[in-house]
């Protein structure tokens, strides 16, 4: 980007400046550590020069927003046009609770739904079996059958709004088009994605209803149904948050996440589909944590990798095809239950952070999630945080503008290499599939984990109410815990049984049955598994057909790496 | 005089989520310490508890729990510890994220630590040594 007898002379005079300059400030004042790093550990100069991106091509490497490699994003009018949509994770005690708080965001400028399950429903357990016992409605919604998609679902208009969904495989995407189909919603209206990357989960989630390559395989099928029936529809979202939050490093997270999407779409081109049919559909979660300048260079990392792989690898011609485009939630493991008001100020950094990075939706965690689900003026506030970042600060009114920045420049690249190195052990083991068979991934992440809190412990990473700046009422929480009413439970466990006693079980039973052939005989799952929905079948009815014809996943208890 | 055997450690995670993250710094933790951990793994059950308590013949359980359900899932653990006689003296230790009020509660039905967001984790491993060392 600099002619040579420029960088000559820049050297020149860093060199002067050196000697001059900092050489007497640095013997009479010496600097805080002997090394800076970032939160993963890379290291960080004094200063950043144009020396450092002496071999960068702008044109190349950097180029325009909405213009191969997306390093500055994916739209070329930035936020300028559209701002990201800002969808808060929702999902609390009942149906009925859920579409409430879904309202009550939505009247608040919400511009997204992203609706979490609690475990069982995550796990396919229906909300009466006795294993889930305590859990109904604790960490998420319960979401049994068709029904309780449509109290969910009740009142909101599905031509209008955009919808995540956090959950993997047909099941919960099959009740929300079957529901759609009952309100005449044609389904090339729905907007939204569904998580469904059982690879990127399989460690953090533990899935394990079968094993992960039949879980691998159902969750293609539903990318190729959509791209065939819901064309607006993400059918699949490679996560990168779960890994980070499992504490991996920022390269590890966004290395595994683009692993995991070789790995479908691989399979996907297996299957006869045209890489440009289903690429453009595909796309991404990530994680911001604490490092500001680290996430959003991770993040621009991303972008760029990802457009690489897919035309040069893939051979996609198709531009929208090379664009990632991802969803962010702030780092839910970075909140502290020390001090938690401090909380809201983390999330506002970290949210800074996607939003300088491009994010395409965002989630920012409420204060309160270090103890409990949020509380709606806790979820109110961190929405109230993106509204601050969109329309006050002005940091949305140009594209990218930390583009240009040496550090910035230099960062992304450290980051996209390190990224490009782990990939490509990936490869070398056999694929993400393999790697994660073989432990490697796991390993990988809770080598980083135990990296992080040494780092943690000896204080080379700080955390404000934690390891440093303690206070005596630490202990003490000022603000309200959400507590869900074990009443809930109960109530969902009546909806479920009432939908059990009114259904047509020889309908069910037929449903049930072709699920089955079609599993077994490797047929997309996708449409036996709407028909067995709209036949009120339950999760679990769902989960025991899959397992008589697939054979139940190991149950995985996972092992202890150290 | 000296212990005659490393002390032994069972470690799980109860509730039907995935959050390890938590156990595996604790069980790293211990074992740095000198101890020995036996690890029951995710979603372990209130007699998979008792049962491994025994065939392993643990020192102290410390049980990990994320999920929203803990206080029903801790107190059918901590009551079947109970009702069995072999496991009636094991003392019990929760980790995990929790409300303070819900840490108390726990406390008062006889878990003997809760450790909830944020915990020191030398904290932890000097509990436990102190739990296992009362017992001998």
């Amino acid at each position: 980007m600099f002619k040579d007898d420029h960088l000559e002379a820049i050297a020149q005079a860093r060199r002067e400046w050196e000697l001059t300059v900092l050489k007497p400030v640095m013997e009479r004042w010496p600097e805080r550590k002997e090394e800076f790093h970032t939160q993963s550990g890379l290291p960080v100069k004094r200063v950043y020069t144009p020396e450092d991106i002496a071999g960068k091509d702008y044109l190349r490497d950097i180029s325009f927003p909405g213009y191969y490699p997306f390093t500055r994003g994916v739209f070329p009018t930035g936020y300028r046009g559209r701002l990201w949509t800002r969808r808060l994770i929702t999902g609390l005690a009942t149906p009925e609770e859920t579409n409430k708080r879904l309202k009550y965001l939505i009247e608040q400028g919400q511009t997204g739904l992203n609706i979490i399950f609690d475990n069982p429903t995550t796990n396919l357990f229906d909300s009466d079996n006795p294993i889930c016992e305590g859990e109904v409605g604790r960490d998420g919604v319960p979401c049994c059958t068709l029904r309780d998609m449509e109290v969910i679902m009740e009142g909101i208009d599905m031509r209008e709004v955009s919808t995540s969904i956090i959950h993997s495989g047909p099941f919960i995407l099959s009740m929300y088009l079957a529901l759609a189909e009952k309100r005449g919603v044609p389904f090339d209206q729905l907007r939204g994605t569904l998580q469904n990357d059982v690879l990127s989960q399989y460690y953090t989630v533990n899935m394990s209803v079968v094993s992960l390559r039949d879980g691998f395989r159902l969750s293609a099928d539903v990318v190729e149904y959509c791209r065939k029936h819901v064309p607006r529809w993400n059918p699949i979202s490679f996560v990168g948050y779960q890994i980070r939050e499992a504490g991996s490093t920022a390269a590890q997270e966004i290395a595994f996440a683009l692993g995991s999407a070789i790995g479908y779409t691989e399979e996907l081109i297996s299957r006869g589909m045209d890489v440009d049919d289903f690429a453009p559909r595909l796309s991404f979660m990530f994680n911001c944590h604490n490092d500001f300048f680290e996430e959003i260079c991770k993040l621009r990392a991303a972008r760029r990798l990802w457009a690489r792989i897919m035309k040069e690898r893939f051979g996609a011609k198709n531009p929208l095809s090379w664009l990632l485009r991802f969803h962010v939630q702030t780092a839910g493991s970075s909140l502290t239950a020390q001090q938690p008001i401090n909380n809201v100020i983390r999330t506002t950094i970290q949210a800074l952070a996607a939003v300088l990075g491009g994010a395409n939706s965002l989630h920012t965690n409420s204060m309160d999630e270090c103890y409990a689900l949020p509380s709606e003026y806790a979820a109110r506030t961190a929405l109230r945080t993106q509204q601050i970042i969109a329309y006050e600060s002005g940091v949305a009114n140009t594209v990218d503008p930390l583009a240009g920045s040496y550090f910035v420049e230099k960062l992304t690249d450290e980051i996209e290499e390190e990224a490009h190195e782990i990939i490509r052990k990936i490869d070398d083991m056999g694929g993400m599939v393999a790697a994660l068979e073989a432990g490697w991934v796991q390993r990988e992440i809770v080598r980083a984990s135990n990296e992080y809190h040494r780092k943690l412990k000896t204080g080379e990473i700080t955390v404000v109410g934690v390891n440093a700046f303690t206070a005596e009422d630490d202990e003490e929480v000022p603000i309200e815990i959400l507590r869900i009413d074990p009443e809930h439970e109960a109530h969902q466990v009546r909806m479920l049984r009432e939908v059990k006693a009114r259904r047509d079980e020889r309908k069910l039973r037929e449903a049930l049955e072709r699920m089955k052939e079609d599993a077994a005989a490797h047929r997309n799952i996708v449409p036996s598994c709407m028909e067995a929905v709209k036949a009120y079948a339950t999760l679990e009815d769902m989960r025991n057909a899959l397992q008589e014809a697939l054979g139940a996943g190991k149950e995985s208890k996972d092992a202890f790496i150290c | 005089m000296g212990e005659k055997r490393p002390i032994r450690v069972l470690l799980a995670k109860a509730g039907l989520d995935g959050h390890n993250r938590g156990i595996q710094l604790v069980g790293k933790a211990l074992r740095d310490a000198g101890m020995e951990v036996v690890y029951g793994g995710l979603r372990i059950t209130p007699q998979e508890v008792v049962e491994m308590s025994i065939q392993e013949d643990v020192d102290v359980v410390g049980i990990s729990i994320f999920s929203g359900g803990l206080m029903t899932i801790i107190p059918k653990i901590y009551r079947a510890m109970q009702e069995n006689e072999a496991t009636r003296d094991i003392p019990m230790v929760v980790g995990g994220i929790l409300p303070p009020a819900d840490a108390e509660e726990l406390k008062r039905m006889g878990i003997k630590g809760v450790f909830g967001p944020g915990s020191d984790l030398e904290e932890i491993v000097e509990f436990i040594r102190g739990l296992a060392r009362s017992r001998h």
